[in-house]
């Protein structure tokens, strides 16, 4: 879904030549979506605009990471280049240098964006379904569902998330599956209660009276009329929650849950390197942590810039 | 006020049933026989079958919920798997090596975030309201391991200033500390900075600069202290997040708190154990939530005739 959030607003900009003379005579124009309008104060915002260029360039990296490296990500050169090719210095040929194993920390790296924005993106899909759903239903019917559901929250929040999730993946076979879903179905509470308020809210206006009124139904008045107007807040909290989840996900497998060797994993990169780390030969662990920095800086940046252009009336 | 707490207090209950239940669920899906584990790997079936009586363990699921609500109540969860200490007086013996850190990294976080969030509301859109910012951002956005491993090597084996890992007096406190209060003085800095912005505007606050206040007074008195509620919060629902935050930090200062306790007792499979960390740190977020919501009574009057 926040996928969708930064296309929209990107697809709506593709006409960048009269922007200059668009923008002026847009405010009086009329039939302009909210997207565009936001992707407007968008571009304006610079740190939103790196952030989005963080961003950019670890989906880049995903995409296409094999065209931008030169070798496997768990190749061990040890058995084909011989004992230089551990632990060597970056270098042209190993931008990154290489680790214990001879493995190019360049390409580890460079892969381990899948790994991290993988799992994160199906984390907050399943939050977003749950977080959604349950919000609207609490926001809407109030009564009985709501006393529920935020009885949920609340318990859920009680609870130290890190701790929590390693407390459901410790005990049970190691899989991403049960990685992602763990994450998920504890960190769905933030877009419920934000989705919960934010239909409340949108209830109590004149075209869901109208709405009602005119006959509709329930389903059709939550989906058609209160959700596409939700949409906005949950995409902000969604691009701000990637980035806990990124470091959710490292600090997980820096501990040893979480995706398991030789999967590369930026956490298990650096507390793998850390003993190397101490003892002067640094690349193994800073580039890791390095990349963990730039994705979740980018998705934070995004998610604030996100958040001013979405509601203007938040920006101070 | 008197009523005010008592709502409060009553406010908590299901909360605090919900938790116990969660914990309850937890212990079931995780797999293994308990009984199994305790007799060790020569366990006959007698003895297992004594030891599942013994833990009620082939008792209805209805009754062993309604037991563990009764433990958990009274504080009694059993044993711990490895070396058979009771589980509250292992988390009991680690509560003041945790507290000391936690305690130290609020010394570090509050004045440090308050003091940049306050200058960048002041001085807004200035060179400083800039660097405090970026400070702020940075500080959410470095995982707290790394945080940690980089002043290691800088402070310990670059300057040789600090010990590295280890627990003991001051010295050993200081790049912990650091390391685990990053995080809440990003947070407090950005949290005070925009409650600060918003009471700076009021009318209140121009009223009492026509009338000739002092500056500084203006700033400290009259704005700071109306925008001290969202501050507290973000501390109050900090503090248990630096006690399960620790478990980051604890595991590479090799700090023996609380937070370690558990990642030892999950890479030691110690179920018991496990299970009273997740419980005790529960418990302490809605002790601490629960002080928090008081203190906004205090703070502010208007919020006790809600």
């Amino acid at each position: 879904m926040s996928d969708t959030g930064a296309r929209t607003p990107e697809t709506s900009g593709v006409m960048p030549p009269a922007r200059a003379t668009v923008r002026k005579a847009d405010r009086e124009e009329v039939g302009r979506s909210l997207w565009y309008y936001a992707w407007l104060r968008l571009k304006r915002n610079k740190s939103a605009m790196l952030g989005l260029a963080l961003v950019s360039l670890i989906v880049f990296s995903a995409v296409f990471a094999p065209f931008i490296t030169r070798y496997d990500p768990i190749e061990q050169l040890i058995w084909t280049e011989g004992p230089s090719a551990q632990l060597a210095l970056p270098s042209a040929k190993h931008w990154f240098g290489t680790d214990l194993y001879g493995r190019d920390v360049f390409s580890r790296v460079i892969y381990g964006t899948r790994v991290s924005l993988r799992l994160a993106i199906a984390a907050t899909v399943i939050s977003i379904v749950i977080g959604t759903t349950l919000g609207a239903l609490a926001g809407y019917y109030g009564g009985f569902v709501d006393d529920v559901v935020s009885w949920l929250i609340s318990v859920i929040f009680a609870f130290p998330f890190l701790l929590f999730v390693i407390t459901i993946v410790a005990y049970l076979p190691p899989s991403d599956t049960l990685v992602y879903t763990a994450i998920g179905v504890v960190s769905w509470i933030g877009v419920g209660r934000i989705v919960r308020g934010q239909v409340m809210s949108i209830k109590e206006t004149e075209f869901i009276q109208a709405a009602v009124a005119s006959g509709a139904s329930d389903a059709r008045i939550i989906f058609k009329h209160i959700l596409p107007n939700v949409i906005a807040p949950v995409i902000v909290s969604a691009t701000l929650g990637m980035g806990g989840i990124v470091m959710l996900e490292a600090g997980l497998t820096y501990l040893g849950f979480g995706t398991q060797p030789p999967t590369p994993s930026w956490g298990y990169m650096i507390s793998r390197g850390q003993e190397y780390l101490l003892a002067g030969k640094w690349w193994w662990s800073i580039f890791p942590g390095i990349a963990i920095c730039i994705a979740v800086l980018g998705f934070n940046l995004l998610g604030d810039g996100l958040r001013d252009a979405l509601d203007p009336r938040l920006k101070q | 006020m008197g009523r005010y707490i008592v709502r409060r207090l009553l406010a908590v209950i299901p909360v605090l049933a919900g938790v116990i239940l969660v914990v309850f669920i937890l212990s079931t899906i995780v797999p293994g026989d308990p009984a199994r584990i305790l007799s060790g790997q020569r366990g006959d079936p007698e003895t297992i079958e004594r030891i599942r009586r013994e833990m009620g363990l082939n008792l209805p699921w209805y009754v062993q919920m309604v037991r563990f609500y009764r433990d958990a109540l009274t504080f009694d969860l059993g044993r711990s798997y490895r070396n058979n200490m009771k589980v509250t007086e292992a988390i009991c013996q680690r509560i003041p090596v945790s507290a000391k850190l936690a305690g130290a990294a609020l010394l570090v976080a509050v004045p440090f975030g308050m003091i940049l969030g306050i200058i960048s509301a002041v001085r807004q859109y200035s060179i400083w309201d800039y660097a405090s910012m970026i400070l702020a951002l940075l500080g959410v956005s470095v995982p707290v391991f790394f945080f940690g491993l980089l002043t290691i090597v800088v402070f310990c084996v670059k300057l040789g200033w600090l010990p590295g890992t280890g627990y003991g007096g001051l010295r050993y406190l200081i790049l912990p500390a650091i390391t685990l209060g990053l995080r809440p003085a990003a947070l407090i800095a950005r949290i005070t900075r925009s409650s600060m912005l918003e009471v700076i505007r009021q009318d209140y606050i121009r009223t009492a600069r026509s009338k000739g206040v002092h500056e500084r007074s203006v700033v400290l008195r009259h704005a700071l202290r109306n925008a001290m509620i969202p501050v507290v919060t973000v501390i109050g629902v900090d503090v248990p997040s630096l006690l399960s935050g620790a478990m980051l930090t604890e595991t590479i200062f090799c700090w023996p708190g609380i937070g370690r306790l558990a990642v030892e007792a999950v890479i030691n499979r110690d179920f018991p154990i496990q299970r009273g960390v997740v419980l005790f740190m529960a418990l302490v977020f809605l002790g601490a939530t629960l002080i928090v919501d008081l203190s906004y009574g205090l703070f502010d009057p208007r919020v006790r005739y809600e």
